[in-house]
């Protein structure tokens, strides 16, 4: 029984700091973000020749933009306005209506670019574009730089 | 006793006239002024390196609508909130004015009433541009559509609402002089770059540090400062904290990309759009020079 209950005790020691360095909303939001950099420097690359053009992978991004663009506004529960060093401007909170907006634009953006599905790099960087010219919209009124 | 009152009396009278004197407005000489009438295609090149519209467009305009410049969202600072005027070419505008009003204006920060402009509009930054710039820049401006209606005043609190005292900020800060003592032999790219930056693109505006007076601390020129507008912080963009290579500043300029591809955000959005709109060599020296300035520890 002791012994059950010690693996007990040691197996949610374990488990629970993972569990709670991985959760949390600004964490999750982060981390998506952090998703579209690491893909939008893929598609950048190939379009500016550095890597090869390469149609599974340029689907594969504009598949992974529009995924990100739909789970990415569930992320900004009210009681995550500050802490973990977040960039997020409060006029997300206080704008509501301009947020819900940009975020459903960036939505409505990334589906019809998915749907294009490039066969080369000129139509890749044509859905590429349509995605990408969200950043600047967005990160103009909702995101505060920190550094 | 008497004599006393009398001399305090006069002292202060003094003061009060030498107040008044250090504080009035210095206009351009004749021989300073831009002369020639301007080129409209090469203002409109000044009209992107200044970035007008930022500030005298309706927010968030885009397209042609930035090209109507009836005066934009006000600027609000520590000091109070500064309303751009309209400076599209109509009667409401500057569609009155002369060249030589303009010119004084741009590089002296006076009306052409004679009053002196707050400092949120960046003459002192405009001040080290060419008269042949000046006179570019209000040949284009006089070629956009005229916009009707004045936007409502600023909020400008006591002490900051004497506009008077606006002449001591310019003994102190109005310095056409360029901010860093380049070499002769500095490269051309530098040069033009230094131009850019210090003058029509005012950069350091909000990249450099200001002091309690609101004037730019040139020891640490470029190496951020505080958000004017209250939020966040204004980068480095010295070598001391900006690490990209002289081609990616450029593209940055041209895409609003960093080499990471994360984006351009906040106001630089804006600034960004002006600086895709120049040519390429002007992003290129803009990103020679940045690499040329002293570097600033963060």
């Amino acid at each position: 029984m002791m012994r059950a209950v010690l693996a007990a005790v040691l197996a949610t020691a374990v488990i629970l700091p993972a569990t709670v360095a991985t959760a949390g909303p600004i964490e999750d939001r982060k981390a998506i973000m952090k998703g579209n950099g690491r893909d939008t420097k893929m598609g950048g690359d190939m379009l500016k020749g550095v890597t090869p053009f390469d149609a599974a992978t340029a689907n594969k991004i504009l598949a992974n933009y529009a995924a990100a663009a739909k789970a990415f506004p569930a992320h900004f529960p009210a009681t995550s306005k500050t802490g973990g060093e977040t960039e997020a401007s409060s006029a997300i909170w206080s704008m509501p209506a301009d947020w819900k907006i940009a975020t459903e634009k960036f939505q409505k953006d990334t589906v019809a670019a998915a749907a294009l599905k490039p066969t080369d790099a000129a139509s890749f960087g044509k859905a590429f574009g349509m995605v990408t010219a969200n950043c600047k919209s967005c990160h103009e009124g909702f995101r505060i730089k920190k550094s | 006793m008497k004599r006393l009152l009398a001399g305090l009396a006069g002292l202060t009278l003094l003061g009060a006239l030498a107040g008044w004197f250090v504080t009035a407005p210095q206009p351009l000489d004749q021989a300073e002024r831009a002369q020639r009438p301007g080129d409209p295609a090469r203002g409109e090149r000044l009209f992107y390196a200044g970035g007008c519209a930022s500030c005298h467009a309706a927010k968030g305009a885009k397209g042609d609508a930035r090209l109507a410049l009836g005066g934009g969202a006000p600027l609000v600072t520590p000091f109070g909130s500064f309303q751009p005027p309209n400076i599209s070419p109509g009667p409401d505008g500057i569609g009155n004015w002369s060249l030589a009003e303009f010119d004084n204006a741009m590089r002296r920060g006076i009306s052409p009433d004679g009053r002196h402009y707050y400092p949120a509009f960046p003459y002192s930054s405009y001040a080290r541009m060419t008269p042949g710039d000046i006179a570019d820049l209000f040949a284009y401006l006089t070629r956009l559509p005229a916009v009707a209606g004045k936007p409502a005043a600023g909020d400008i609190p006591f002490p900051f609402n004497i506009r008077r005292g606006i002449g001591l900020w310019k003994r102190l800060y109005l310095d056409p002089a360029p901010i860093l003592a380049l070499p002769a032999n500095a490269p051309a790219d530098v040069k033009a770059g230094q131009y850019l930056v210090e003058g029509p693109g005012h950069c350091g505006e909000c990249h450099s540090q200001r002091d309690g007076f609101g004037g730019p601390d040139r020891a640490r020129w470029l190496a951020g400062a505080p958000d004017p507008e209250g939020k966040g912080r204004i980068p480095n963009i010295t070598p001391g904290k900006l690490a990209w290579s002289a081609a990616e500043i450029a593209d940055y300029l041209k895409t609003g990309f960093t080499p990471d591809y994360d984006s351009v955000g906040g106001s630089m959005v804006e600034v960004q759009a002006n600086m895709a709109e120049l040519p390429d060599e002007d992003r290129a020296a803009i990103a020679a020079y940045l690499k040329a300035v002293p570097t600033v520890k963060p």
